[in-house]
């Protein structure tokens, strides 16, 4: 639930120093309150904002990649710590070329759907330029607005390369990422998040934000977004060899620990940080960051006893991220005990979902990226509509219209955001498959046999993990 | 002269090689190596993917011994490396034909 409302903080204080200097001392006073009126960033919000945009980069770099990477077989470990790393890489630049622009100016004719090209390469943003937040007259500067934002969209893409990890050319994610947040997840963050802020609600937005949809910090822009993209690339892309005959045991669940860990943590930058200020809404963000993760990895090893098996660290780290997952959309808006049955809920499902639902269709979604953000985005999205009830103990939806929490309908929200669950999948389903069968058309999607036999590491990169 | 080959579960090595030493045994190499026999494998699951593993880590044990020693030393080994259950391991003794210590050129008896 972020937006950009840009303030005329430059014009204002150019005003006010023009006015002191033509009448002088006479007018100074004046000129003072005149440059009181327009807000000015709070340095406390300024500084949780950068803290938490290096936050969610440590999400990604190293954390996400840590734990895909543990989870591959060890001839394949450097061509998954590559393939994250091209991407936030990679995204980033666009970001300030296009991206950007694309994802939160206005949009025109289509700006139910994708923004404009008023900030391309950042164009007419200054030290100057501020953005409202979510509470009437606060602002922060743009520029940290734009590397928050910057670090959500590297790290989607990121998510994706999981489900065909072991078996996809570099050159087919090289092509891919780019075309992917261009096409899919530029017009998705507009689409959810760009609104003309408390100051301008009236404002035309984004379509699914329009639906009356809610989504904290991105459960569909990041996760259902990306869970359904690689569910199309696994599809597609075909199962490994050796898939369900051979030892494909993750070579290091150390790494994927280690990986998990950093993404809790990094996950308090995405979560609170969806704020855009140092407020109780970000500190109550951060409890549910913390509960409702908590309650989902006992969810995932307790359905792993009950089914028989013995609890496992892999189940429990995956619950981790299931619950961290879940718990996005909803994060600034369930209260904490809504956020822990959400999170063990999420749990539960996606366990499911990475055993008996992938065993069912056998499908070959190396890291279950669509078992774990496809469906815990679903279970989240849908879950923020009840839990988001102030009868349940969240925070409801505050009307800017009003200036007061609105009234809730617990079945008119959940219908709203299943709204928004099936336009992202659409979206991200149809425009998944058509890059990524261009993208075959074009370099390929998958690596020679032999190739993947040696391990992508060798022949796509030229250099092994370890040597000893 | 005769060589000792033990294949033992990983965590008796210090067991043997104290029983080993106890008998007057001076000298053994130990490798880590894989392999099954009765004890077949076991099963790991990976987010309910199951996987037979068939191969379990062992270590491997090698002693030459002179003739009197052998009986000694097998019965060391086996006293040591046993805990009633499956999987405890196996000693193969095969005779030695040619000892040489490389750093004298001190040759068979007198090489152990």
């Amino acid at each position: 639930m972020t937006k950009r409302r840009t303030l005329p903080a430059c014009a204002a204080k150019l005003a006010s120093t023009a006015l002191a200097g033509l009448f002088g001392l006479i007018l100074a006073g004046s000129a003072a309150v005149a440059q009181d009126a327009a807000p000015v960033p709070d340095k406390g919000d300024t500084a949780w904002m950068m803290v938490a945009s290096a936050l969610v980069l440590l999400m990604t770099v190293p954390g996400l990649a840590l734990f895909y990477g543990g989870l591959v077989r060890s001839k394949n470990m450097l061509s998954v710590l590559m393939q994250v790393l091209y991407s936030t890489a990679v995204v980033c630049i666009i970001w300030v070329f296009y991206g950007y622009s694309l994802a939160f100016t206005n949009g025109g004719s289509l700006n139910s759907f994708i923004g404009g090209f008023d900030r391309l390469f950042l164009a007419g943003v200054g030290l100057e330029s501020n953005l409202e937040t979510f509470t009437k007259g606060v602002v922060i500067p743009e520029y940290v607005f734009i590397v928050f934002q910057m670090t959500f969209a590297a790290i989607t893409p990121a998510l994706i390369v999981g489900a065909m990890a072991e078996r996809i050319r570099f050159a087919a994610i090289a092509l891919f990422i780019p075309l992917w947040v261009t096409f899919v997840y530029f017009p998705m963050a507009h689409m959810v998040w760009f609104w003309g802020g408390p100051s301008a609600y009236g404002d035309p937005a984004g379509f699914i934000f329009s639906l009356g949809a809610v989504d904290f910090a991105g459960g569909t822009v990041v996760h259902i977004n990306s869970g359904i993209a690689a569910l199309v690339g696994a599809l597609l892309i075909g199962r490994r060899v050796g898939y369900r005959s051979e030892l494909m045991a993750p070579h290091s669940l150390t790494m994927t620990l280690i990986g998990g860990g950093l993404l809790w943590v990094g996950w308090f930058g995405f979560n609170a940080g969806s704020a855009l200020e140092a407020s109780s809404g970000a500190v109550l963000a951060m409890l549910n960051t913390f509960v409702a993760t908590a309650a989902a990895s006992l969810g995932w090893i307790l359905m792993e006893v009950v089914r028989g098996h013995k609890p496992s660290l892999l189940g429990a780290i995956s619950g981790v991220v299931a619950g961290l997952v879940a718990v996005t959309p909803a994060a600034g808006l369930a209260g904490p005990v809504g956020a822990i049955c959400l999170g063990f809920l999420a749990g539960a499902i996606c366990f499911l979902a990475c055993t008996s639902l992938k065993n069912r269709l056998g499908y070959d979604d190396s890291l279950d990226v669509f078992g774990v953000h496809g469906v815990g985005g679903i279970v989240g999205a849908i879950g923020t509509g009840i839990v988001a009830a102030p009868a349940l103990g969240g925070t409801g939806i505050f009307d800017y219209a009003t200036g007061a929490v609105a009234d809730y309908s617990i079945i008119g929200q959940v219908l709203a955001q299943a709204k928004a669950v099936i336009v992202t999948v659409i979206w991200s389903g149809i425009g998944s498959l058509a890059l990524f069968k261009l993208v075959d058309l074009v370099v390929g999607l998958r690596v020679a046999t032999e190739e993947e036999r040696e391990g992508l590491d060798l022949s796509g990169h030229g250099e092994r993990a370890y040597n000893y | 002269m005769k060589l000792i080959m033990a294949i033992i579960k990983p965590f008796k090595l210090d067991d043997v090689r104290a029983a080993l030493t106890g008998i007057g045994v001076e000298g053994m190499t130990v490798t880590e190596v894989k392999g099954y026999g009765r004890q077949k494998g076991h099963t790991e699951i990976y987010r309910g993917a199951e996987y037979v593993v068939s191969f379990m880590p062992k270590l491997k044990i090698e002693a030459v011994v002179p003739a009197e020693l052998v009986e000694r030393a097998v019965e060391a080994i086996a006293a040591a490396a046993r805990t009633g259950q499956i999987g405890d391991g196996k000693i193969f003794v095969t005779p030695v034909e040619h000892i040489v210590r490389i750093r004298t050129g001190e040759t068979d008896r007198d090489a152990f």
